[in-house]
């Protein structure tokens, strides 16, 4: 049986990266700071139509910018192999290819699966200043939906009371 | 475990009995395969079930990936406001390869809705209702379309005539 996942709990500061979005750009995550960002790490391209898990974050992508984040889909596909399935499921958020070397981000994240070479299916909540607000790994057959991902964006834009 | 958020009320489509002692609510798209291919699966679980169970059906358009979706929810939503919403239902489910909007109008006289049913919807009309059915699923943690939930609670076992049958007769029980 492979060890379960590890992922960096709440309050870690999550580690940089710098990764390839198209074959010729590349988006690192400090770049995005002083907006939380959403890290949704999954398997593969390609998995099956309508269960996709990319495809039902980008309809749900205006409820996301809504809270003022930014969505990234991180899996170890290749940069043009990422190109391609953006293209035809009409992707309008940036897919990063954890490629080479091979795992390397999901790995310090803690949800790099040795035993097949892919990642988790893994959903990280990362706040304004860098810190990692809400972390879940979904059983890598279900797609976990985006209730977490909200619930934890609502909970960074109202700042529990007695916080100050 | 993902919760429905939005409880059942007089906003929705329902078919069965108000006090039945199970609720399955289904969060759909007209133009998604897989929701094709549970429709009749659906038909014959409520047959099963009867009394003992209350269907509800709530739009869940994906609709950068189906681009008839929306159109299709929108007529169905007009027929509702006349009273005939299942005829709809069933209408788009059992014609999934024929949704544009020339079909839409042919299922609109069909029904008999009036001449500006279709017209007033595909505006925007009951784009309110369909929105709030959308991100209510999304809080509900809808993940992907058909998306089930009985008795409030997503349910992600297998969706097979047995699996559903048994597991709905079991809450009918439980209660």
């Amino acid at each position: 049986m492979p060890d379960a996942p590890h992922p960096l709990a709440a309050g870690t500061p999550a580690p940089d990266f710098d990764l390839p979005s198209t074959p010729d750009q590349r988006v690192s995550l400090s770049s995005l700071r002083g907006q939380p960002v959403i890290l949704a790490f999954y398997p593969a391209d390609w998995s099956p139509v309508c269960g996709d898990q990319m495809a039902l974050y980008n309809q749900i992508l205006p409820e996301f910018h809504r809270a003022g984040a930014q969505l990234l889909g991180i899996s170890v596909d290749g940069a043009w192999c990422h190109a391609a399935f953006a293209e035809t499921r009409k992707l309008h958020f940036p897919l990063l290819a954890d490629f080479e070397p091979k795992g390397e981000v999901a790995r310090r994240f803690g949800v790099y699966r040795e035993q097949e070479g892919i990642c988790e299916r893994a959903l990280f909540v990362v706040d304004a200043a860098g810190t990692i607000a809400w972390s879940y790994v979904s059983p890598l057959g279900i797609n976990p939906g985006a209730d977490g991902i909200l619930d934890a964006l609502d909970k960074l834009a109202a700042p529990s009371k007695g916080a100050h | 475990m993902s919760r429905l958020t939005v409880a059942v009320g007089s906003q929705d489509h329902v078919s069965g009995p108000a006090e039945a002692p199970v609720t399955l609510v289904e969060y759909g798209d007209y133009e998604c395969p897989y929701c094709g291919e549970a429709y009749p699966l659906l038909k014959a679980v409520q047959q099963a079930l009867g009394d003992k169970l209350r269907f509800v059906f709530r739009n869940f358009p994906l609709a950068d990936m189906h681009p008839h979706a929306v159109h299709a929810a929108q007529f169905a939503e007009a027929a509702a406001a006349a009273g005939k919403f299942w005829e709809a239902h069933d209408m788009l489910y059992e014609h999934q390869d024929a949704l544009s909007d020339q079909d839409l109008a042919g299922y609109a006289r069909e029904l008999g809705l009036p001449n500006t049913a279709l017209g007033q919807a595909v505006s925007g009309h009951y784009d309110a209702k369909i929105e709030s059915d959308f991100s209510g699923g999304v809080r509900s943690g809808v993940n992907g379309t058909p998306c089930l939930f009985i008795e409030g609670e997503r349910y992600d076992g297998p969706r097979d005539y047995d699996s559903l049958v048994e597991v709905l007769s079991e809450r009918a029980e439980r209660r």
